[in-house]
This record gives structure tokens, sequence and C-alpha cells, in this order.
């Protein structure tokens, strides 16, 4: 889409960009060129030179059993707190949607939990999940040593997933809603004349409606499991035990400033850069055609 | 084919009432139209019947069951939207199929049934196609054969011509009359445009203000308005209102000194009345003919066949239709001249219609 | 519509009850446990009715973890970046909707790829950045030849550095050096009619008079929902403010919070941890229930 009418002085028009264009020269541009840099040569911390190695750092990072422990970990902790949140989200959503009474406040209520930030809720749910006080302690009392993140690492897992995923019910909430109120009033009235049933309509005109934001959230959702995850982990887990948690956002931190590894962490944020942008192509080309109507 | 009764029915909402006990048989087979201004409460009172909307007060019956409380897929109901509401998703076969599909009909069948159908509308060519796909007559048909394929008890129209171009709208509206006459259904049209309802009806109800004004042929609906609101409503240009008092020797018009010669058989010296004549019946005469009223032309309109002539009678807007070759200009004189039966005459304080003006002589002005 | 669900009412209200429970519940606790002493918040089971110690623990909380100063730390780096966001998108979406230039192209989707990776991917690169925001203008010196010219001119050694770490400054410009914004106001600025333009311009406006007197005034709704979002978004935000940060004096609130994680070994102060949490969730909770309709249109805009 283009405007019709535009300004002449053209000279002007780029200097409103510059600010724009300067900042993400600076942070975005030259950091993103500069991990590709450093991930192909061998970088002394903080000046000293720097070797160029080719690809060996990508081959020793995946020659590396903990890299492939992080990202298996990773993947699991997407797609188990991607596919809770969403499919929370998607029954709340259809039934606030239905409009009985109560939803204009069930509508406010649900989104509270993307508010909060991620370490706010990660310290609440170390609490309420902790295995000596809160509220599984109850359940470790009546069978001692059923639950204890600190040791074993599918509980660990399983608290970070159910911290993340409160969060994003609120998110997913908000778009699904969003996207059942889009369709026109008279589509749902249409399909109730043709004699579908509440179920049946939700089956058949509404869910195929919303995948455009099914896939939409999809995408966002695992992105963000990559990135939003990293206050949840620092705060309740630290990446344990035993590396359980030590998802990959978590792993380039603690590679980089912790271990000093540039080299190292820059090819891993190069592999979940390549990762993210494929996901995003991917939702741009190929779902996008797939399921919009208009 | 059902007949459908409804009985003092009543919709509010929150703060307003929009339907104030309407009354309405309208018989199995029939095509009946509701007309009436936009907020009329003409598309509540349709939507009523389909279950899309509650009813607050009253009942509705398709073929003497009380449906209140059903729901719209029990009532046997088939609706045609104003925005046609096609399913975007699903193609021209699968949007007319649907209701079938729900209702579990066998998918050899349905495929047979959505043939059937879309020969009827020349859909066949565009079966697998999508509503995005198609052009606004198309989709209208196809939101037709939606309502055609269920072989419902009665189809409901909410005004769904209204968003189709002039042409496109005048040949639909064929098309629907001769639909009607194949499938011989009940049939209860809703629209604002007065060509579209008198051309469509078998009997006309309109509407004003959540009531009912009158009920009857097109016919009489022109002929015998029952009040002022239909008299000006039905009917284009509109019909002449001049407002007067009844006198000892016929009608004094308000706003001048002028005096109508009337009857005025049995009613009160000093009742103000508005009387209405149609601009068709009205013809233009020479200026000082007697008997006829002098006016100053205001504006003319070719409409090809004839005129609209617009006069200036004493400060308000007068139109007469003529197909005579008289091109008056504007700024000259004319006389107007028509006779007491084609008046029609309202109390101007409830605007119900007075029949009590019986006489078949030219009126003579004063 | 007539519809008479009776049992899928009752389910609806039962599974919409039951979310809202959920949702509720983390706050309700950490609320409960932050009002009791040390003993009863380790108690187990918790009691389930407040206690008497809230203001107290409140107070502890505040004095250990310092959260006076980090909460107006939170505020001005939140704001800073809700601010820049809100003017720096506006003028650049104004550039490349209302002017045609060469390149206009490129920076449209220099500024797309933006979207596509947040800052924690690329985090060790852009800390380096911060450390000396000069850094790559000075490479660029070095590469180019251009510093041995102006050594070999002028004899003087070029060496351009400006660290950013523990300042506002570095905090923030980071952070605004994505597209989000920008997208929602050049869609915004497409429905603008161009009758409008025009009747600017035979009105003697130039574009940086549209821009200021028209558009800008036009926009207030996005200006809101793009700023409240920005706000919770940059207040939320714990990696960047925990690496630029090293000195406790700059650091932010949600930051503070792994002070607040109680020692291994000794009784574990939950209710000190959950005072400390309730009141560093309060102000973006505040926020989006005060700004409901902004923070859902803006969360919306910004993403599509």
């Amino acid at each position: 889409m283009e405007k019709r009418v535009t300004f002449s002085r053209w000279t002007v028009g780029i200097l409103f960009a510059v600010p724009q264009m300067l900042l993400i020269f600076t942070f975005f541009y030259w950091p993103a060129g500069q991990a590709v840099y450093w991930s192909l040569t061998l970088q002394q911390p903080w000046g000293g030179g720097n070797i160029w190695v080719g690809l060996d750092n990508f081959r020793s990072i995946l020659a590396s059993a903990d890299y492939w422990n992080s990202i298996t970990a990773s993947l699991a902790f997407a797609a188990i707190s991607t596919g809770l949140a969403m499919v929370i989200a998607l029954v709340l959503a259809a039934l606030t949607d239905r409009q009985l009474a109560g939803s204009r406040f069930y509508r406010v209520v649900l989104i509270w939990p993307y508010g909060i930030a991620a370490p706010a809720l990660a310290l609440a749910f170390r609490f309420i999940l902790a295995p000596e006080a809160g509220f599984m302690a109850v359940v470790n009392r009546a069978w001692p040593g059923f639950w204890d993140p600190g040791l074993d690492g599918a509980d660990a897992m399983a608290s970070i997933i159910a911290a993340f995923s409160w969060k994003y019910v609120g998110y997913n909430f908000i778009f699904f809603l969003a996207a059942f109120q889009a369709i026109p009033r008279s589509l749902i009235e249409a399909s109730a004349m043709d004699g579908a049933g509440v179920v049946r309509r939700f089956r058949d005109i509404q869910f195929p409606l919303i995948t455009p934001t099914i896939f939409f959230l999809l995408v966002i959702n695992i992105t963000e499991s990559f990135q939003d995850s990293f206050g949840i982990v620092d705060i309740m887990t630290s990446g344990g035990p035993a590396n359980a948690t030590n998802l990959m956002v978590y792993k380039i931190y603690s590679d980089g400033f912790k271990g000093l590894d540039y080299s190292g962490a820059a090819a891993q944020s190069i592999i979940l850069m390549m990762l993210i942008v494929v996901l995003t192509i991917f939702q741009f080309r190929f779902i996008e055609r797939r399921v919009h109507y208009r | 084919m059902a007949s459908i009764t409804i009985r003092d029915v009543r919709k509010s909402y929150a703060r307003s009432q929009v339907v104030h006990g309407v009354d309405l048989d309208i018989a199995s087979g029939e095509f009946v139209v509701i007309l009436g201004p936009s907020g009329c409460g003409k598309s509540t009172l349709l939507r009523m019947i389909a279950g899309l909307e509650e009813i607050s007060g009253g009942e509705i019956a398709i073929d003497g069951t009380v449906v209140n409380r059903l729901e719209p897929r029990e009532r046997g109901c088939a609706m045609v939207f104003q925005n046609y509401a096609l399913y975007p998703h699903m193609s021209v076969a699968q949007n007319i199929g649907y209701s079938l599909k729900v209702a579990g009909v066998a998918s050899a069948e349905r495929t047979e049934r959505i043939r059937a159908v879309a020969r009827i509308l020349e859909l066949e060519p565009l079966l697998e196609r999508k509503p995005a796909a198609l052009s606004g007559g198309q989709r209208q048909r196809v939101a037709m054969g939606r309502a055609m394929i269920r072989e419902p008890k009665v189809f409901l129209f909410d005004e769904p011509l209204s968003n189709l171009d002039a042409k496109l709208r005048v040949q639909m509206r064929s098309e629907i009359r001769k639909l009607h006459r194949r499938l011989n259904a009940t049939s209860v049209f809703v629209t604002h445009d007065q060509v579209e309802a008198m051309t469509l009806a078998d009997r006309l109800v309109v509407m004003n203000g959540g009531r009912v004004e009158q009920v009857g042929t097109p016919g009489e609906i022109y002929s015998r308005p029952a009040s002022r609101f239909v008299a000006t409503f039905v009917g284009a240009p509109a019909m002449n209102i001049l407002e007067g008092v009844v006198a000892l020797d016929g009608l004094s018009l308000l706003g001048g000194s002028r005096r109508l010669a009337i009857s005025r058989a049995g009613l009160p010296v000093g009742t103000e009345v508005a009387a209405g004549i149609r601009p068709e019946a009205v013809r233009l005469v020479a200026p000082g003919t007697r008997g006829a009223l002098d006016a100053t032309v205001d504006l003319v309109e070719e409409l090809g066949a004839g005129r609209v002539v617009y006069v200036d009678l004493d400060g308000a807007s007068f139109s007469v239709v003529t197909s005579e070759t008289v091109h008056p200009l504007p700024g000259t004189a004319v006389g107007l001249q028509f006779s007491q039966a084609d008046m029609h005459f309202f109390s101007s304080e409830t605007g119900a219609r007075l029949d009590v003006f019986k006489a078949s002589v030219p009126v003579p002005a004063l | 519509m007539v519809e008479r669900t009776p049992i899928l009412n009752f389910v609806t209200h039962l599974v919409l009850f039951i979310g809202f429970m959920l949702a509720v519940a983390p706050f309700v606790i950490v609320a409960i446990a932050a009002s009791h002493n040390l003993k009863e918040v380790n108690d187990v089971p918790m009691p389930l009715l407040p206690g008497g110690d809230f203001w107290a623990n409140i107070k502890t909380a505040w004095i250990t973890a310092g959260l006076g100063p980090k909460l107006l730390n939170s505020f001005i780096f939140a704001a800073g970046v809700a601010a820049g966001k809100v003017i720096i998108s506006a003028l650049t979406a104004f550039s490349i909707v209302y002017f045609r230039y060469p390149g206009r192209t490129l920076i449209f989707w220099l500024i797309f790829i933006t979207l596509m990776l947040p800052l924690e991917v690329r985090i060790v690169p852009t800390y380096a950045v911060a450390a000396n925001v000069l850094s790559p203008y000075q490479a660029i010196l070095d590469v180019t030849g251009l510093s041995w010219l102006i050594e070999k001119i002028s004899g003087v050694q070029v060496s351009l550095s400006l660290g950013l770490l523990n300042s506002y400054t570095g905090l923030i410009l980071p952070l605004i050096a994505t597209a989000t914004g920008t997208f929602l106001y050049r869609q915004f600025f497409l429905t603008v009619p161009d009758e409008l333009t025009e009747a600017a311009r035979m009105d003697g406006a130039g574009a940086l008079r549209f821009f200021i007197d028209i558009l800008l005034p036009l926009s207030r709704t996005n200006m809101a929902a793009l700023g409240t979002i920005m706000f919770l978004w940059a207040w939320n935000q714990y990696l960047w403010p925990l690496l630029v940060t090293t000195d406790p004096a700059h650091a932010t609130a949600v930051t503070e919070l792994k002070q607040l994680i109680p020692n291994v070994g000794g009784i574990p102060e939950w209710n000190i941890a959950m005072a400390g949490t309730l009141i560093v969730m309060l102000p973006p909770l505040v926020v989006v229930v005060a700004m409901q309709r902004w923070f859902v249109r803006g969360l919306i805009a910004t993403e599509k």
C-alpha cells in the first residue's frame, strides 16, 4: 500500500528516519554482524586480538553433549508450554466469547498474568512450588520425596513450564478473544439458521476462522519461550539441576558472561537466530498464504 | 409451507423499546414484505421470527406451534442476510450444503441437492470457488441457494438486495419473485425500498416507530393509505400534504388565504386536517383557470417519459407528475387542478385517515 | 439468540471460574504469604488466611532490596523506553509513508528485519557495543583507513570511546532499536485520508507542520496504546538491565528480585521474598488494570 499524496522535499524525509537508522545500526546490525564475526573467530575476552577459525566454533558446539542437551530442553520447554498456554487460552477465550453473564469480568481478569514480569512471577512460583514450604510441601508430606525441583530435573522443568504457561495464557487469551470477536456476528447467526448448535458452530465456523491467529500465536509463543524464559530460569532453577533447565538463551548468557567464551556464545547466538528466522519466514511465507481467506 | 401468527410481539432492550406490540397473520405460501424507514423495528421483528433475537413479550407461532422458546434450527426457517454472511473459508458448494451437513444428510444426496439448487440459480460453474472470488450478484445467489436447499417452511429476507447496484437489484428482484412462484414457500422480506416492496409483495406491512401502520396489498396501501405516515412514505415523489382547517364552506389552507371548496360531510367546523394529494393526480392548467390553485414553478425534473414539476404554494413545496408535453419554466405561474376523489384526509392530531369527505366533483378553489 | 443450553452454560461458567481461580491464585498466595511471619509462612500447609505482619514484611523487603531507588530507576527506564519508542517510531513511519526517496524500500526492510531478532539472542555483542557505544564507528574509521588519514594529517590519534554501562542511556537506547512501533504507526498513517494531506498543503503547511499539527494529534490513541505496551515491556525487562547495571545504584526493581531469593540453609524468608515480589509486580498490574483498553489495543496492533 502506498500513499497517493506525498511531500516533495525528500531530503527532509530522510532526516526523519535518521534517528532510528542510527539506533538500529548501532544496537542491532553492528552487534548482529559482530556475532557472526565472533562466531568465526577465536575471540579473547576484552580485546587481545582474534584468530580466524572458520566453522570450528560451530563444530565444537555441535559436538558438545551439553549443547544438545540445551537444545532438547529448549524444544521440550517450547512444545509443552506453548501447547498448554494455547489450549487453555483457546478454551477460555471461546467460552468468554459466548458472552454469558460475567464474561466482561473474565475478560478483564484473565489478562492480568501477562502484565507481570517473568522474574517476579518466577519468584512467586518458586515459593508456591517449593518442596519444603508453600503448597507442594503438603504433597511431599503425604508422599515424601515426591516433588523436589532442586534435585529432580523433570520437576524443575515442570516448574518453569508452569510459570511460563501461566503468563502466556493471559497473552494468548487477549489475541484469541480479539479474533473471536472479529468474526462477523451474521456468520454465527447464519450457521445457527443452518441448524448448527454451539459446539458445532465452534468446530465448523469459529475454529477455522481463527486459524490465522492460532498459527500466529504458535510462532510468537515459541519465540517467546526462547527469550522470555530467561528470567524464569534464572530465578527459579539457574539452569539446574544438572543442566536439566539450561535453555538456549540461558546457556548463551552463562557461557558468554560467566564462562567468558565469547566465540562459543556467539556461535550459539547465530544458531538461535537462524532458528527464529526460519520460524518467522515459515510464518510469513507458508502459513499466511494457507490460512487467510480474504 | 407454513403460516405465521404474530400476537402482540414486543422487543425491548435495557433502555428502550423498539417493537411495540405487533400483530400479524401471514398465510401459508404468502409473500409478505415489511417496509419501513431504518430503525422502525422491521429487522428486529424478522430476527425474532428467525429466533436470532429473544422475544420480550407476546407470541410468535409457526404453523400453530408457538416458537418463542425454540432455537433457530428448530423453527424450520431459512434466512438470506443483508451482507450475505457467506463462510469465507468454504467453497460455494460447501456454503450451500452446510445446513444439510449439519443435519447429517449423506454426502451423495447432499451433492445431488447442491447440484439441483445450483442449476436453478445458475451457479453450477462456480461451485468450487470461494466467496471472495465471486461478484456481488453471485454472492447474493449463493446466499439464496443456502436458504433454498433446506426446503424450509419459511424464507426470511433481511434487506438482501441493498448491497447490489441498481441494475442487479432489479434483476434479482424478478428472480426472487419467480423463485417464490416456483417454490411457493411462505416468505417474509424486509426492506426500506418502497419500489422493491411494491413489486415483490403479495401483502405489504408498513412499519414505523416499532408499530405496524398498515397491512394490505400494494394496491390498497397506495390507494387507501391508513395514515399520514404511510401516505407520505409510499409513493415517489411523496404525496403532497396541505394543512388546513375545516370551514363552513370547505377547507381553509394554512399559510395563506386560500380555501378548497369540498364537502365536509360531517366533520365539525374547526377540525384541523392534513389533506393529501398524490403528484400523479394533479393536472397542470393555465394560471387563473377557474377552480384551480395558482402557484409558481420552482424546479422541473426531467424523467424522460414525463416530468416532475415542483411548485411553490404559499411557501410550501408541492410536486406534480405530468406526462403531458407541457414544459413549464421555473418562475412561471401555473394552475393546479385535482378532484376530491383523489384526495386523502388525515387527522392533524393523530395522523389517522379520516373517511368522511365523499364527493367526486372537481375541487374548486375559492 | 434463542438458545437453550443449560448444561453447556453450566460447564462454561464452571471452566471460566476455574480459569479465573488459576489466574488470580498466585497473586492471592503471594499477598497472603507476604502477611505472615517467618514461622507461619514455612508452616505446612501455609495458613490460608492473611496474617498480621504484612506491613512489617513490606518494610523489610523494601529496605533489604533497597526497592525505593530501584523502583525509581525502573520508572525512569520504562518511561524513557516508552517515550523514545513513541517519538522515534513516529518520525520513521512518517518518513517511509509520506516521502518518496531512493532507498526508501531498503530502509523499510532494514527496520522490518529487526522485528525478527530479539535482544536476548544477540545479547553478548550488544553488551560489547554498550561498553563502548562508539566502537562501531571506530571500527569503520579503522577499516576504511580514515583514522590513519586523520592521524597523518592532524597528528591526533583517533580513539572514540563512550561507555554506556551503568547509565540510563545504556539501559534505554538498545531497547528502542527495534521496529515494533514503526509498523503500528505505518498502518495507521496509511489509513489517514489523502484529502487531509492535500487540505494541509492548500493551507500552506509543509511536511513538518503537517506532521506536528495534523498527523500527531490524529495518532493520539495509537501513541497511548504504544506507550502503554512499551512501558510494561520495558518495566518487565530482566536480562538487559541485569547485564548493563553492574553498579547496584543503577539496578532496576525487577533485577533486584534476585537479592530476595532465600538463601539455601537456614529457614527461608519466603514472607520477605513474597512481600518484595508483590511490590515489584504491583506497578505493571496497576498499569494493566488502569490502561486495559490501550494495553489490549496496543498489544494486538503492535504484533500484527
